[in-house]
């Protein structure tokens, strides 16, 4: 019997009288490329804050390895190996786009405090930032200033912010929001190999059905705060609910 | 280019400093001191405004500190200098513990509110603590001891307390820049942006910003403790909110994103306050006006000035 990789259980989360999120039970498992959709307003970012720290759950438990994930501050939970990006991109404008990744590399060696060492001449720690920029192609920009990039590259920083800390779970929050078609072709392709190395488990939030059926092993439904369904792509796709839900909206 | 450019200004400034005794009056050499302590106190300060992006208004508390403990160790304790150098700084570095404790879980004008609040307290401490500070009138009349470890300076003599100074700034600069430099340095500066997103990246980020905090104290307790030496009292206003109004305008006058420029504005302010005060005892309304000129237009400071001549940002 091995230890549930991530483990909901019946979380609810209120704000006042509104009912962000009812009763959610779920489990993710490890290594298999899960999608959390649902319409606008439906939880999703609302149920990565639950996961990440920035919120607490009015009732229920999330536990992550056995540990659990609920009462415990964002930086601890980074350092239990889930990592999340941000829906609105929230990267560092003012320095250099290594400088972000750095940052995240700092935080997970624990280099903070090496108060002697200088940066800028850590050829050791330039060469891991590196390789994180290059895997998602973004090498060449290594020395220009993060806020000058275009809006896709600031997306896929903010993806290199989250890989750098080498995390087992990965939570992306729409991460091809307001992309092109052909940026986020790109990016499905980069989470499709990365997730095909097997380092990283991804748990990805997406409003647009039909950009995950190409990803995701396994997705679940959210609802008005509620788990509509659960599922395969195909079993999803046939669910009777959830094409009432999306009922407006294609899905083929 | 631009390297060899800035190295080059910084050994001129370094010759400057050193030789300035040999050529200017002694009250010339007064002035600089004045300019290199409380340089250093606003350089500290900046440590968490320009880098860490925490606007502190009670940084005077921690000057204040370093002032007093200095002050009462050289009347009661007649230790050698350098001992006294070496404990108020702590001193100062526990208060800032404290206080810091409490307030780095705040943000913005929150922040900035709370320390003005334990400012005026540890004003009020030592304004009100009589026998052990001497209430308003301060500590006054401390004699001044050896320096220790065998250095054959007298601290009474204006010419060679200006050179102590000079060396205690300039090795505390550097240690300070060598701060900013460091990881620690590029994780101040990442939470200047965006505090949320480096805690979501695995760093506590409010410890951090104590250990910001708590540094950026101890170098303004030093700098505490030297302009008590040198001005041979310690007052309560030296823990006032004028007190730490200084450090606020004198880096916003240098540049707040530059190293150097709370020094170069420490240098300007007190530059423009010594000229005015020789003409006119109300100092005050014309350097205000002056510097309300400087700040509306030069947003960046002198040193964002500069960069402009020399050809902007890269
Ligand atoms: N901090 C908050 N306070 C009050 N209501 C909130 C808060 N955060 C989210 N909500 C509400 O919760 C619902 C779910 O929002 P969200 O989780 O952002 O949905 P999604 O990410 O699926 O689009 C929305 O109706 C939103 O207005
Ligand atoms: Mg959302």
């Amino acid at each position: 019997m091995t230890m549930p990789f991530l483990e909901v259980a019946n979380v609810t989360k209120a704000f006042g009288h509104f009912v962000a999120l009812r009763r959610i039970s779920l489990t993710v498992r490890e290594g298999r490329t899960t999608a959390l959709i649902g319409p606008n307003g439906a939880g999703k970012t609302t149920f990565y804050n639950l996961l990440s720290g920035r919120l607490q759950p009015s009732e229920g438990t999330v536990h992550f390895c056995g540990r659990p994930v609920s009462g415990q501050p964002p930086h601890k939970i980074n350092k239990m190996g889930i990592s999340r990006s941000f829906q609105i991109t929230n990267i560092f404008s003012e320095l250099t786009v290594l400088e972000n990744v750095l940052v995240a590399l700092i935080a997970h060696l624990n280099l903070g405090l090496r108060f002697w060492r200088i940066v800028n001449r850590d050829k050791k720690l330039a060469a891991r930032g590196m390789e994180v920029l290059e895997r998602l192609g973004l090498g060449p920009l290594a020395s220009s200033r993060a806020g000058t990039l275009s809006y896709g590259d600031k997306r896929l920083l903010e993806l290199a912010i989250v890989l750098a800390t080498e995390p087992k779970l990965v939570l992306l929050d729409e991460p091809t929001a307001g992309m092109t078609p052909e940026e986020t072709h790109a990016v499905i392709r980069l989470l499709r190999s990365l997730a095909a190395e097997g380092k990283y488990t991804f748990l990805i939030t997406e409003h647009d059905m039909n950009v995950v059926f190409g990803l995701a092993d396994h997705i679940f439904v959210f609802h008005h705060g509620e788990l509509l369904a659960e599922g395969t792509c195909e079993e999803i796709r046939a669910h009777p609910e959830v094409r009432a839900a999306y009922l407006g909206e294609e899905v083929d | 280019m631009r390297k060899k450019i800035q190295l080059g200004v910084l050994l001129l400034l370094a010759v400057v400093l050193v030789l300035l005794p040999k050529v200017s009056p002694f009250f010339i050499v007064f002035v600089a001191t004045e300019i290199l302590i409380l340089g250093l106190f606003a350089t500290s300060f900046n440590l968490m405004f320009g880098y860490c992006g925490l606007l502190s208004f009670g940084h005077g508390a921690f000057f204040g500190t370093g002032a007093y403990v200095a002050g009462l160790l050289l009347q009661h304790l007649q230790w050698d200098f350098i001992w006294v150098l070496a404990v108020a700084p702590l001193a100062a570095a526990v208060g800032a513990t404290l206080i810091g404790w409490l307030c780095v879980r705040l943000n913005e004008v929150y922040f900035s509110m709370l320390t003005l609040a334990f400012g005026m307290m540890v004003f009020a401490i030592a304004h009100q603590w009589r026998s052990v500070t001497g209430g308003s009138d301060g500590l006054a009349g401390f004699p001044l001891t050896e320096v220790g470890i065998g250095l054959d300076i007298v601290l009474a003599n204006p010419f060679h307390f200006y050179y102590l100074t000079l060396l205690i700034v300039a090795l505390s600069l550097a240690a300070i820049y060598l701060l900013t430099i460091s990881p620690f340095g590029l994780i101040l500066r990442a939470m200047r942006e965006n505090t949320e997103r480096v805690a979501f990246a695995g760093i506590p980020a409010n410890r951090y910003r104590l250990y910001g905090f708590i540094l950026s104290g101890l170098f303004s307790g030093l700098a505490g403790a030297l302009f008590a030496t040198f001005s041979r009292v310690a007052v309560p206003e030296m823990s006032h909110w004028t007190q730490s109004a200084e450090p606020i305008l004198m880096t916003i006058l240098g540049g707040s994103q530059y190293f150097f420029g709370p020094l170069a504005g420490a240098a300007v302010f007190l530059g423009l306050k010594t000229l005015i005060t020789s003409y006119t005892s109300e100092w005050m309304i014309y350097l205000g006006v002056i510097l309300l000129g400087m700040v509306l237009f030069l947003p960046k400071g002198i040193f964002g000035l500069l960069e402009r001549w020399l050809g902007g940002r890269t």
